[in-house]
């Protein structure tokens, strides 16, 4: 049963991808929406079962580690593997509809996304090194390509610039992995993480951490590497943009995250910790500094990824040389903020792609009375933006709290006034654009509205990130389930 | 799980669900959405009924889940909530019949009233609240609801408005967010109890708990309006009359009173907040943001602005009234809590009547008022007289016990600053009621509209009518069982003897 999940999981997307390759926009629609009803029904029966047996290692094809596909099957992993495939099953659908078939180079949209997709899942289960290189390539050549399907001239400016950081962080990051294996011998984090418990730490191999983060942190824009991110995510198509923000820079994330808490305490130090987590929280002021400036819609929102990704970096500070109590609820903050900001930011951007759509412009100015005549979007990106705000009820209220408890608890209480002034800042850009759709003297009367379908998506989002609070305990205790392998490579 | 338990769940859906029900509805559907407002309106005041009956005979509701690790999502009915939820149910229900009048023809009723609905289902969650944790989630969810409200009408002015409302409750809530979680690090999970926690507490965690009640008290007091960040109230009298009245008489700034009535017997323990010498140092504030308050009041020419002044001094009456040392004292400040609701929404109901009948806004266009508006004008009456605190109306009960309690406190310069406010109150409620009754009127009213029989349209008449007679019931009747004061009474009985 789970050979066929994990089978199902990792290479039918790549089979999407190949039929859609062959077909135009529309015949690949169909084909992707069955596709995207297949993987959501194996990513859920994956799920339920890690929640019915516990997690475990997967040895992919008979062959273990050191040599072979390793992949790591615990609770984390297919949470993520889960809220993969509600988001970009949301995005899929909201694209079939919003994006133009009539355009020809459109019919390669279907193909990257599905390539994005197993690039995806291929991060969330990866146990070793190279294997999650691999899966991190094939998501950001495949997002490069989304990127530039804008079109304009811009579009193509914004995925070469992209591609560029991509391809750097990526040169970074198999660096550190070429060093580790030429120390450790193993390429498994697992591996390294049980030889460095016998032997002692040798000189140099914090290096090879040090620049595989690095790598990563640029991949996830982190401040100040972020400067690609919002051309990119703001030209993109919305469904794009959704994608992009709201999965494809966690990927990196993830893969950083995962690093430091198998590597941090052995081969870290306590400044780079810190360090680290002021970088982030540099992110979270300037992102949202930023995100206040801007003139057009989906860039306030770009904007907003770049502050909201700088509060996962606070794990690192909040993870090392802290009590076991600590440790616990930093994870735990930091892995609702991922699943909420990852519900929210998606749909904000495809209910900003309604807006744009209904008032025929990019610009906040033009959305005065668009609250009379398109309130369900307007409802949807309102909501998604109180999780942003990480206001109660909603995941992000739930993950600041976590976070705030875990600063309060190891006495790190800077990076306290960093979460509530990160939250009053964020609610400066939020309210900056209902400001504007209230706004009732504005000369425009006429609206587009676009179909039902496309309003209805955003909003589910909105509200699964809306009660991703009031669900947040039970959420996360699929981390704590059992997980057969404990030490197995 | 009983029935019982679901009760508190019940009362707080069926706003919730009306505000949903509210938002789906087709902006023409006008008699469904009235029907579903009222509706929900006298559902919730019967489960309300049911439970003030209840919690008077002792039994206890309740419901509670773990939201995120650590914490707990509370709900549950004591004698205080009830008093909270009780007043937000019955002006509910008034101010529903009174904004449907109001808001009759306008444009975004369906939101207007969605939001609206929110905002009451906030007001409930904030009186049922079982812990801090649920109480913010409440607080915090009312500030949003009620942004849509404040820039309704979509002008430049009430946007700005808007963002002054926002910037001055969310920074209040972002301050509360840090007391609260730093308590909660601290001490664990606290519920809300009679008698508190922190009886006995440890001589060392002294500085920190002083510490977390300055920060509890700035965060509940932006709601509340204590001086100096009172200065979002004035400004958001740009909403619709309906709102005013709602948000000003029960709402907003109750919800910050309530929260620190809660933090001062249910968190610290009125014992523990006096023997941290917290009590002292809030009263004097609250004096003097009673004081301030009256005197800014004076120099309004804006009716509504005036009102908006008023309620930053008699809020604060709320708060002076808990700081007194002793069951008597705390009496007047709970009663003032219901009583202080429903005089100030006649007001703000009358004040609304004249802007939408005559087109009247300031006061000196109010002369010779009462002769056109009879029973408007003897319900405002009937408040302002209220407010100065004249015998048998409510004002006077709050006033009386309070003063008595302050004896007992041997805190004598409280009567003093009672007798300066109710003289100041005077001072600027009596002007209007001379311009109302004894000066002919002036020119052609600004903006005249008729409708048959009565004064103004039926839906506008009837509600200030009706606070103005409960006005003077809870005064005459305040000695009755179920009377605001009797209630307040069992609340400070329970709280004094655990």
């Amino acid at each position: 049963m789970t050979l066929w999940l994990m089978a199902g999981l990792l290479f039918t997307p790549l089979a999407w991808a190949v039929l859609t390759l062959l077909t135009d926009f529309s015949r690949g629609r169909l084909v992707s929406w069955v596709g995207i009803l297949v993987q959501a029904l194996v990513s859920l029966g994956l799920w339920l079962a890690v929640n019915r047996d516990g997690g475990f290692y997967y040895g992919l094809g008979g062959w273990d580690a050191p040599l072979g596909i390793e992949l790591r099957v615990d609770g984390l992993a297919v949470t993520f593997v889960l809220l993969t495939a509600v988001v970009a099953g949301a995005c899929g659908l909201h694209a079939g509809v919003y994006i133009d078939p009539d355009k020809p180079w459109h019919r390669y949209f279907w193909p990257l996304f599905w390539f994005l997709w197993s690039g995806l899942n291929a991060v969330w289960l990866g146990g070793d090194l190279f294997n999650l290189y691999v899966g991190l390539e094939l998501i950001s050549l495949s997002a490069v390509g989304l990127v530039a399907l804008g079109g304009q001239a811009g579009a193509l400016r914004a995925s070469l610039r992209y591609l560029l950081a991509a391809l750097l962080g990526s040169l970074a990051y198999l660096l550190g992995v070429a060093l580790m294996y030429g120390q450790f011998g193993t390429l498994s984090i697992a591996g390294v993480a049980t030889w460095l418990s016998d032997h002692p730490v040798p000189a140099g191999s914090g290096m090879a951490l040090a620049l595989m983060i690095a790598g990563l942190a640029l991949k996830t824009a982190l401040f100040p590497l972020h400067r690609w991110l919002p051309p990119a995510h703001g030209i993109a198509k919305s469904p794009v943009s959704a994608l992009l923000s709201a999965l494809v820079v966690k990927a990196s994330f993830y893969i950083a995250a995962r690093l430091w808490l198998e590597l941090g305490q052995p081969l870290g130090s306590l400044a780079a910790a810190q360090l680290i987590g002021l970088l982030g929280s540099a992110a979270v002021v300037w992102g949202s500094w930023l995100a206040c400036r801007q003139q057009r819609l989906k860039q306030v929102v770009a904007y907003s990824s770049v502050a909201q990704i700088g509060y996962l970096f606070l794990l690192f500070p909040l993870t090392f040389s802290v009590s076991e109590t600590v440790s616990l609820q930093a994870q735990q903050g930091m892995t609702l903020q991922v699943i909420s900001h990852a519900l929210a930011k998606a749909a904000m951007f495809l209910a900003a792609g309604n807006l744009i759509l209904s008032v025929g412009s990019n610009r906040i100015d033009a959305l005065g009375g668009v609250s009379r005549f398109l309130p369900f979007s307007l409802f949807s990106f309102g909501l998604a933006g109180v999780s942003l705000m990480s206001l109660p009820p909603t995941g992000g209220f739930a993950a600041k709290w976590l976070l705030l408890q875990a600063s309060l608890g190891s006495g790190q209480w800077w990076w306290v006034l960093v979460l509530l002034a990160g939250g009053l800042l964020s609610a400066a850009y939020v309210f900056r654009i209902y400001r504007a759709s209230f706004l009732e003297s504005s000369g425009t009367d006429q609206f587009f509205h676009p179909s039902r379908s496309l309003e209805v998506i955003p909003m589910i989002l909105a509200i699964l990130a809306l009660g991703m609070g009031l669900v947040s305990d039970q959420v996360l205790s699929v981390m704590a389930l059992p997980f057969a392998g404990e030490g197995a490579p | 799980m009983t029935l019982n338990a679901w009760l508190p769940v019940f009362a707080l859906m069926t706003s919730l669900v009306a505000s949903l029900v509210i938002f789906a509805l087709p902006e023409r559907g006008y008699r469904l959405r009235t029907a579903v407002n009222l509706g929900a309106a006298v559902f919730k005041l019967a489960l309300v009924a049911v439970m003030v009956w209840g919690v008077f005979q002792g039994v206890e509701y309740g419901v509670s889940f773990t939201m995120v690790p650590g914490v707990d999502f509370v709900l549950k009915a004591d004698a205080l909530s009830m008093m909270f939820a009780g007043l937000s149910a019955v002006l509910w229900f008034l101010t529903t019949i009174y904004a449907v009048g109001y808001l009759e023809d306008s444009p975004n009723r369906s939101r207007f009233f969605g939001f609206f609905s929110l905002c009451v289902a906030s007001t409930m969650g904030i009186a049922l609240a079982g812990n801090l944790f649920t109480f913010f989630l409440f607080y915090e969810m009312l500030t949003l609801a009620t942004y849509p409200l404040v820039v309704h009408r979509g002008t430049e002015r009430a946007l700005k408005a808007g963002r002054t409302y926002v910037i001055y409750t969310l920074t209040g809530g972002a301050v509360l967010l840090l007391a609260i979680a730093w308590l909660q690090g601290l001490a664990g999970d606290l519920h809300f109890q009679e008698g508190g926690h922190f009886g006995g507490a440890d001589p060392a965690m002294h500085g920190s708990l002083t510490l977390i009640f300055v920060l509890l008290i700035a965060g509940l007091g932006v709601k509340a309006a204590i001086f100096p960040l009172h200065g979002w109230l004035p400004q958001a009298m740009v909403a619709p009359a309906p709102v005013s009245a709602l948000l000003h008489a029960v709402a907003v700034v109750k919800a910050g009173a309530f929260g620190i009535v809660r933090v001062v017997y249910d968190i610290y323990g009125i014992e523990a907040s006096s023997a941290l010498g917290l009590l002292e140092p809030l009263a004097w504030l609250a004096a003097f943001t009673m004081l301030y308050g009256s005197v800014r009041a004076l120099f309004q020419m804006d009716l509504k602005r005036r009102l908006a002044f008023s309620t930053v001094s008699q809020v604060s009456y709320i708060i002076l009234g808990i700081c007194l040392f002793g069951p008597v004292g705390a009496t007047g400040g709970l009663v003032h809590l219901l009583h202080q609701g429903i005089m100030k929404i006649t007001l703000f109901f009358c004040a609304g009547n004249y802007a939408e009948t005559l087109g009247i806004h300031r006061i000196d266009e109010m002369d010779g008022a009462g002769r056109r508006m009879p029973g408007t004008s003897l319900a405002f009456t009937l408040g302002a007289f209220g407010m100065i605190g004249a015998p048998p109306l409510a004002g006077f009960i709050t006033k009386w016990t309070m003063g008595t309690g302050a004896l007992a406190a041997d805190m004598d310069w409280v009567i003093a600053v009672l007798v300066l406010s109710s003289v100041l109150n005077a001072a600027y409620f009596l002007p209007i009621l001379h311009r109302l009754w004894f000066r002919e009127q002036s020119g052609k009213w600004p903006h005249e509209r008729y409708w048959g029989r009565l004064e103004t349209s039926a839906w506008l008449f009837w509600p200030p009518v009706l606070t103005a007679v409960m006005t003077v019931l809870v005064g005459v009747l305040a000695s009755f069982p179920f009377s605001p004061l009797s209630w307040a009474e069992l609340v400070v009985l329970r709280a004094y003897s655990s």
